[in-house]
């Protein structure tokens, strides 16, 4: 069991307000992703979760118990750091047993689970090698691995995939999800990369400076964005934002339209190719706009516009409008 | 550094070097060794000659000599586990983030800087003295007698002497490994459950095992040769009671004249800190290697 609330959640750290006050409902099973721009405080509130923070005011509550002034230990959670902090003096089936070993669990009950848990993650051939001699997938799924033989109330992950290569990341994060769904144990997920969020989480929270700007299932915040914040910050690339007349005409402040709302072709607008990235795929445009700005443009396919050609465009999906707070109309 | 000529040139750059160290550890060694064989008295110069192993022959029959040799190694013994606990429990202390870190760092290094003669006298008159010293106030003060450390307690006292001058040394040293150690290791250890003296056996120490090494290795050879701090305190007594191998050389060289024995002395010395640093590498070696 793993949920998690917290209610007025503050943390500062001298003078500085890291996390000004934070309410949040983590249901058990749920796989929530922290995502926010570097600095934002995603590390601080999850170590506020995990206990290696004290809380400056507000409570947590896991499984409908006070765990504020509770000792990491006592909280029932297990995390993954960024740097696996693995302990580089102890073999991986030491590793893996040991916050068994620290419960003074049974020798023979450690061995069966450091087992069960090495077949899952591929690890048993590497049993009785250091951490030193491993690549660092194999460092993420030791780092797994010690998590997952406690049976936690729920997992912390911090940016756990950022110390590896591309292609890695991408196989990680399945195999990560995949554990999810067979574990069906509370997950918080932390990262700055929106791609990780989106493609994980049942529940991202955007965080902006230490405040909350939007909490929602991927979707939700990729259709529906609270504010110009989530708007820019879902989606990549990044929505195109119009101000002025252009905006005007939607009775807005603001207009936001996605590189991949826009179509090439016949249209309102007109503009000069600046940049063009040509994927296969897809195709990138960078396009200078009379009386409007630059626009990204995603179209899908090839689309044979090169630097320098005067192309149009058309907006072609939903047009999002702010008022002159950034609130979505 | 791997293609034939740059081997080449690093090994004749490195050689001038190599050569001077050679001279300058086989001269004294041949030196010694030859007069270890030799009649040389500086009382009776004029009588001279080759005596064979007499001289060593000599040491060997001292009723000093197993007891010098016994001191030596208590002293070493005594002053390494002495330094390495109190420096990995201090080290572990000044590691907190506390008002004045810097300065308190700089007060518990300080002991090293002081000369090792110095050392011993601000102990000995300052702490230890039955009628002046610290710890015979704190005695009466207490209602008992002081103690008469030198007298009673000689090799003890000088173990004391010698453990507060290297202490700040073996502290340094544990400190540096302390601070390499990343805090989200002790922070996944105290999620895994481990309190605090489990993260200290499990993940403090092997952290710093290859630190507490070299400190051994280091303390080793210096603390083998101490000489000074006897010299200005027990001066080798009562009796023979604190009496060390370098001590005993020097009262030969020094109090009875007797160069050949002294040097037959030192030859058994070199011998003694190469047994010590055999079992000593053998034991400890592959601490040093990752
Ligand atoms: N121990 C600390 N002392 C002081 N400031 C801190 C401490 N930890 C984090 N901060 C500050 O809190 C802010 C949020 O940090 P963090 O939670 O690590 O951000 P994120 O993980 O989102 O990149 C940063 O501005 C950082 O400088
Ligand atoms: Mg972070």
């Amino acid at each position: 069991m793993g949920k998690i609330e917290l209610t007025k959640v503050r943390k500062s750290f001298g003078e500085v307000d890291v996390i000004p006050g934070i309410d949040l409902i983590i249901e058990d099973g749920e796989f929530v992703v922290f995502v926010g721009p570097s600095g934002c405080g995603k590390s601080t509130l999850l170590r506020l979760i995990a206990g290696l923070e004290d809380t400056t005011s507000g409570t947590i509550e896991i499984d409908g118990k006070d765990a504020t002034n509770l000792p990491p230990a006592k909280r029932g959670l297990a995390m993954v750091f960024q740097s696996y902090a693995l302990y580089p003096h102890m073999t991986v089936r030491k590793n893996i047993a040991f916050p068994l070993k620290m419960a003074g669990m049974d020798q023979a009950e450690q061995d069966k689970r450091v087992e069960r848990a090495a077949k899952v993650l591929n690890l048993s051939n590497y049993l009785d090698r250091r951490p030193g001699q491993l690549s660092g997938g194999q460092r993420q799924r030791v780092a797994i691995g010690r998590a997952i033989v406690r049976e936690p109330a729920a997992f912390l992950f911090d940016e756990p995939l950022s110390n590896l290569d591309a292609a890695l990341r991408v196989g990680m994060r399945q195999e990560i999800s995949e554990l999810h769904q067979s574990l069906k144990t509370t997950m918080i997920y932390v990262t700055h990369d929106q791609v990780e969020a989106m493609t994980m989480a049942d529940k991202i929270v955007v965080l902006n400076a230490g405040r909350i700007e939007q909490v929602g299932a991927p979707l939700e915040l990729y259709n529906f964005p609270r504010n110009l914040f989530v708007a820019g910050f879902i989606g990549s690339p990044r929505m195109n934002f119009i101000e002025g007349a252009e905006a005007a005409k939607h009775n807005a402040q603001t207009i936001g339209i996605r590189p991949e709302h826009i179509a090439v072709g016949d249209g309102p607008w007109e503009g000069v190719v600046g940049l063009s990235e040509h994927l296969g795929s897809d195709s990138f445009l960078k396009v200078a706009v009379d009386g409007i700005g630059t626009l990204t443009v995603r179209a899908p396919g090839e689309v044979h516009a090169h630097h320098g050609d005067r192309i149009r465009l058309a907006p072609a999906g939903k047009i999002h409008r702010f008022d002159a707070n950034g609130l979505a109309l | 550094m791997s293609t034939h000529s740059s081997r080449l040139a690093a090994r004749l750059m490195v050689a001038p070097s190599v050569a001077l160290l050679l001279v300058w550890m086989i001269v004294p060694l041949a030196m010694t060794l030859y007069y270890s064989f030799r009649l040389y008295r500086l009382i009776s110069p004029d009588r001279t000659g080759w005596t064979g192993f007499t001289n060593y022959v000599w040491f060997f029959q001292s009723p000093d000599f197993w007891l010098a040799m016994g001191n030596t190694l208590v002293l070493v013994g005594g002053v390494l586990v002495i330094t390495v606990t109190l420096g990995i429990l201090i080290a572990l202390l000044i590691d907190q983030p506390i008002k004045g870190q810097g300065v308190l760092r700089i007060l518990v290094i300080a002991p090293f800087f002081v000369m090792p003669p110095v050392a011993a006298s601000i102990l000995e008159n300052l702490f230890m003295h039955p009628q002046n010293g610290l710890f015979a106030a704190v005695s009466m003060a207490l209602g008992y007698e002081p103690i008469l450390f030198l007298q009673d307690y000689p090799m003890s006292s000088v173990i004391g002497i010698v453990s507060w001058e290297w202490l700040p040394f073996a502290t340094l040293i544990l400190l540096t490994s302390l601070q390499s150690l990343s805090s989200e290791q002790l922070e996944a250890a105290e999620m895994d459950g481990a309190g605090a003296f489990s993260r200290l056996r499990y993940i403090i120490l092997p952290h710093m095992t290859r630190a507490i090494t070299v400190v051994i290795l280091i303390q080793t050879i210096f603390l083998l040769g101490i000489f000074g701090e006897i010299f200005t305190t027990t001066q080798g007594g009562p009796g023979s009671a604190s009496t060390t191998l370098p001590y005993m050389i020097f009262k030969q060289a020094i109090a009875a004249k007797d160069i050949g024995r002294a040097a037959a002395g030192g030859i058994i010395a070199v011998i003694l800190a190469n047994i010590v640093a055999y079992f000593l590498m053998r034991g400890l070696g592959r601490n040093l290697d990752n």
